[in-house]
């Protein structure tokens, strides 16, 4: 096996494992605070793609640049859906949710696609082709400023999640959601802002993707399914978990493909997935229990 | 031989002690109560010994067959049922849905179910609300309704979780008289109980538990003289108090 | 219950006419409302009954799709038959699947989720398996003629869909009166005082899993030889088994009649919208207003509407419960 293939590989998915990353973080955001699987979260992501890539066929913006504004569309967004859908269904049989969720999937997906139509669009930016060597490893411009400034905007949902008072209650309702009704925050504006976090980061990570690879409104359908598999490894409902399993997951789906096709390489997440549910099912860096 | 003889069990969790080395027999025809402060045990000792968890050591005799090891449902099907402390019914289910599925641990046919299901029905007195669902019931209620889908079982032993918890005085003396009547037909009893009247009205022996160990046994009249319960509840002090 | 029965059998009759005063066009789509009645019905014996929450049906019905087409195909084996072969095969893996997770003790979402990375796995490895037809999908070669399973026109179809739908209400109705049935549906209720009580809850989850994946696979054959091409994104994508589950989650999961009544509601629903707009020239919009209607559904009709009608038809039916 070449070593410097290896190495190679393993660069390019750690820095796309980076805008995994924070895809996971908003999955798992919401989940820790509303036990609600986000099966919209592949259409946000699409959501986020487009915001940037209109900005940019209108204005010239750089998606790098938009990803602002994409996270700023998508929290919106998010909070409007957790006030009109999410907040009815968080105390319904989990099959209910299921659906419902799958309800909002497929009424953004295909609104995607009437408003920006069904083909792929590739936008080039200047850069897009620009690399530069680290050593023997060649490095992609445009995947590496996705990588940072994911790494940025998860950072600052952090400093939110830390210092803001909002964000404090966000936290304690992830840990205890009685401790938190019961100290007598807004719960419900608190829920809301949260599913709009949550739907900032995968709007802010669709941004960053748009130069990496074509947009189509169904592209977000294979990394909805990865970020589970991210969120299960790192721990449901876990943050820091989310980080770190985005990047494991980037590099193994990558280095996965020196084994096995590309096409397949999902299959590697999926693996993992499987035994992480089965021999730790609360993931790396979650707590006990389940 | 006894129906059932705890020897030197043990369970703990991380480094906690939840039961330690607990020793006591129980006989056929008997009702034996335990009490003690809250987090003494109790409920672990039930759960250990109906399977729900693993003792980490000791013998669990039963019937004369040792049934550490055994899953809850192989614990029912040898004669031994449980109530929870939080009564867990089938909330969807009518009153007679609950309890023909308990019934049919013994019957052969769903109609044996149904005719067993509707005699344990009439003998805790829920034969009206037969057709109500479980979530309509009052908390009284599910109580007996728990009752009857134990005994549906056909049990030998009876283990009951503070079945008088959050019942009203009146309905603390209907289950007494329930219970007599439940154990006057061979069932022997094992129950856990706060409500200290239904336990002087009921058991004839009393097992005391505190941090995991047993620290007394005897008659309800002597053990709430003993010194060393009275501490366990009240605190030393009030002990000393009382010379 | 009299009254019941000979509603129903009042209903049978109807639709055992109804070929004679429609078109093909309309068969057609009666043809999906049973079809999708059964799938929901074969899904609803482990969810709706038993509990453990699957989204991974997809699987299923593309092993059973596969297993008797292949078998029809290079062995010449009748579909009649590769069905209970293709049923077993899915029952195998569902009871593997099964194992996994109840062994390991996962429940509600996290079960969920194992299911779907499941389908997945079975999705991507039948989109490389050669003898599959690779990334091509595989064209079933049409023989016209009973014993291949194969006719022209919606008549046979509406026959047979209408044939398995009310097997599948007949399965599921004998399961509600069984010990199984009951079983199932208190372990769906609460799985620790069903162990208290006797009931071996690992093994009836087990039978649980293993009779629908059973039941989703026969409902493969009927598809493979109904639509003639079969490909993984069209057969197992998650996409399909979010369309098993939808109609009797709308219906009414863990009812015997929720996956016909949900059926009947969506897949018409679904198949004017997606002509009308289609020829409209608005594409996708369709899946928006099914989408809609689906997040409306569950809003306002969050126990299935087959309860919800329960409840209106009290008076008049009577009592239908157990008492």
């Amino acid at each position: 096996m070449d070593l410097n293939l290896v190495l190679q590989l393993a660069t390019s998915g750690f820095l796309l494992g980076g805008v995994y990353s924070l895809i996971a973080l908003g999955l798992s955001l919401i989940f820790g605070v509303m036990k609600v699987i986000n099966f919209a979260h592949g259409a946000m992501l699409v959501w986020g793609m487009y915001i940037a890539f209109t900005l940019m066929n209108w204005t010239g913006i750089d998606p790098f640049f938009s990803f602002v504004a994409s996270a700023g569309g998508l929290f919106v967004l998010g909070y409007f859906i957790q006030r009109t859908v999410v907040n009815r269904i968080m105390t319904f049989h989990e099959a209910m949710q299921v659906i419902a969720m799958v309800g909002v999937m497929m009424i953004l997906e295909n609104m995607a696609q009437l408003i920006w139509g069904p083909d792929p669009h590739s936008p080039h930016t200047r850069y897009s082709l620009s690399t530069i060597w680290l050593g023997s490893v060649m490095i992609d411009i445009p995947r590496l400023f996705a990588f940072l400034l994911a790494i940025l905007m998860a950072a600052a949902v952090f400093v939110f999640l830390k210092y803001t008072d909002i964000g404090k209650s966000i936290r304690a309702s992830a840990d205890n959601r009685i401790g938190a009704l019961i100290v007598g925050t807004n719960v419900n504006r608190v829920y809301a802002v949260c599913f709009g976090v949550g739907a900032a980061c995968v709007g802010a990570a669709g941004s960053l993707l748009v130069p990496l690879m074509p947009i189509s409104p169904h592209t977000g359908f294979p990394f909805k399914l990865t970020s589970f598999a991210i969120v299960i490894l790192g721990g449901m409902g876990s943050l820091p978990g989310a980080m770190i399993g985005g990047l494991i997951i980037g590099v193994a789906e990558s280095v996965g493909s020196v084994f096995i096709p590309s096409s397949l390489k999902q299959i590697i997440s999926f693996g993992i997935m499987i035994l992480i549910l089965l021999l730790r099912p609360q993931g790396l860096f979650g707590g006990k229990g389940s | 031989m006894p129906l059932l003889e705890l020897k030197e069990i043990h369970k703990s969790f991380g480094g906690l002690k939840a039961v330690s080395r607990v020793s006591f027999a129980l006989n056929e025809g008997e009702i034996l109560g335990i009490i003690g402060p809250n987090g003494a045990g109790k409920t672990t000792l039930f759960n250990s010994i109906t399977g729900f968890l693993r003792v980490d050591s000791g013998e669990i005799w039963f019937n004369g067959e040792n049934i550490v090891g055994l899953k809850p449902h192989r614990v029912c099907q040898k004669g031994m049922v449980r109530t929870f402390q939080l009564v867990k019914p089938f909330l969807e289910l009518t009153v007679m849905e609950n309890v023909v599925v308990a019934a049919l641990n013994r019957a052969k046919t769903i109609k044996e179910a149904r005719e067993k299901a509707m005699r344990m029905i009439e003998l805790v007195g829920l034969e009206e609300k037969r057709a109500t669902p479980a979530t309509g019931l009052t908390l009284g209620h599910r109580k007996r309704l728990e009752l009857a889908r134990t005994l549906a079982t056909e049990p030998k032993l009876l283990l009951l979780d503070e079945v008088m918890a959050g019942l009203t005085p009146t309905e603390v003396d209907e289950l007494i008289g329930l219970l007599k009547e439940v154990n006057h037909r061979g069932v022997t009893i094992l129950l856990i109980e706060h409500v200290m009247r239904g336990m002087m009205a009921l058991s004839k022996r009393v097992v005391v538990l505190n941090y995991g160990q047993k620290i007394a046994e005897g008659v309800p009249e002597e053990i709430v003289k003993n010194r060393q319960v009275i501490e366990a509840y009240l605190g030393e002090e009030f002990a000393s108090a009382q010379g | 219950m009299k009254i019941i029965y000979s509603l129903l059998g009042l209903i049978l009759l109807i639709l055992l006419l109804l070929p004679n005063f429609v078109s093909d066009y309309i068969l057609g789509v009666f043809v999906l409302i049973f079809f999708y009645a059964y799938m929901g019905q074969s899904w609803n014996i482990l969810t709706g009954y038993a509990g453990p929450i699957s989204l991974g049906h997809s699987l299923y019905l593309g092993i059973g799709a596969y297993i008797s087409t292949k078998l029809a195909m290079d062995l010449g084996v009748t579909p009649w038959v590769g069905m209970w072969i293709g049923g077993l095969g899915a029952s195998l893996i569902g009871l593997a699947i099964g194992f996994l997770g109840f062994r390991f003790g996962l429940k509600g979402v996290y079960f969920v989720l194992l299911t779907i990375a499941f389908g997945e796995i079975g999705r991507l490895t039948a989109l490389h398996l050669k003898p599959l037809g690779h990334m091509m999908g595989l064209f079933v070669d049409f023989k016209p003629g009973l014993a291949n399973f194969h006719f022209r026109g919606n008549l046979p179809y509406y026959y047979i869909a209408l044939g398995f739908m009310v097997f599948s209400l007949i399965v599921v109705r004998v399961l509600e009166v069984s010990k199984w049935g009951r079983y199932f549906v208190a372990l769906r209720e609460d799985e620790d005082a069903a162990e208290s009580l006797g009931i071996n809850v690992f093994k009836y989850k087990m039978i649980a899993i293993g009779l629908s994946a059973f039941m989703t696979a026969l409902g493969g054959t009927f598809y493979a030889n109904y639509i003639f091409y079969l490909h993984p994104t069209s057969v197992m994508s998650m996409w399909v088994s979010i369309e098993i589950i939808m109609r009797p989650i709308i219906g009414g999961i863990g009812t015997l009649f929720g996956p016909l009544i949900g059926s009947l509601l969506l897949t018409p629903l679904s198949e004017i919208a997606r002509s009308y707009f289609t020829r409209a020239g608005l594409e996708g919009i369709h899946i928006v207003i099914y989408g809609l209607l689906l997040v409306t559904a569950v809003l306002f009709f969050p126990g299935g509407i087959f309860s919800f009608i329960q409840k209106v038809l009290k008076p008049i039916l009577g009592e239908s419960r157990e008492s």
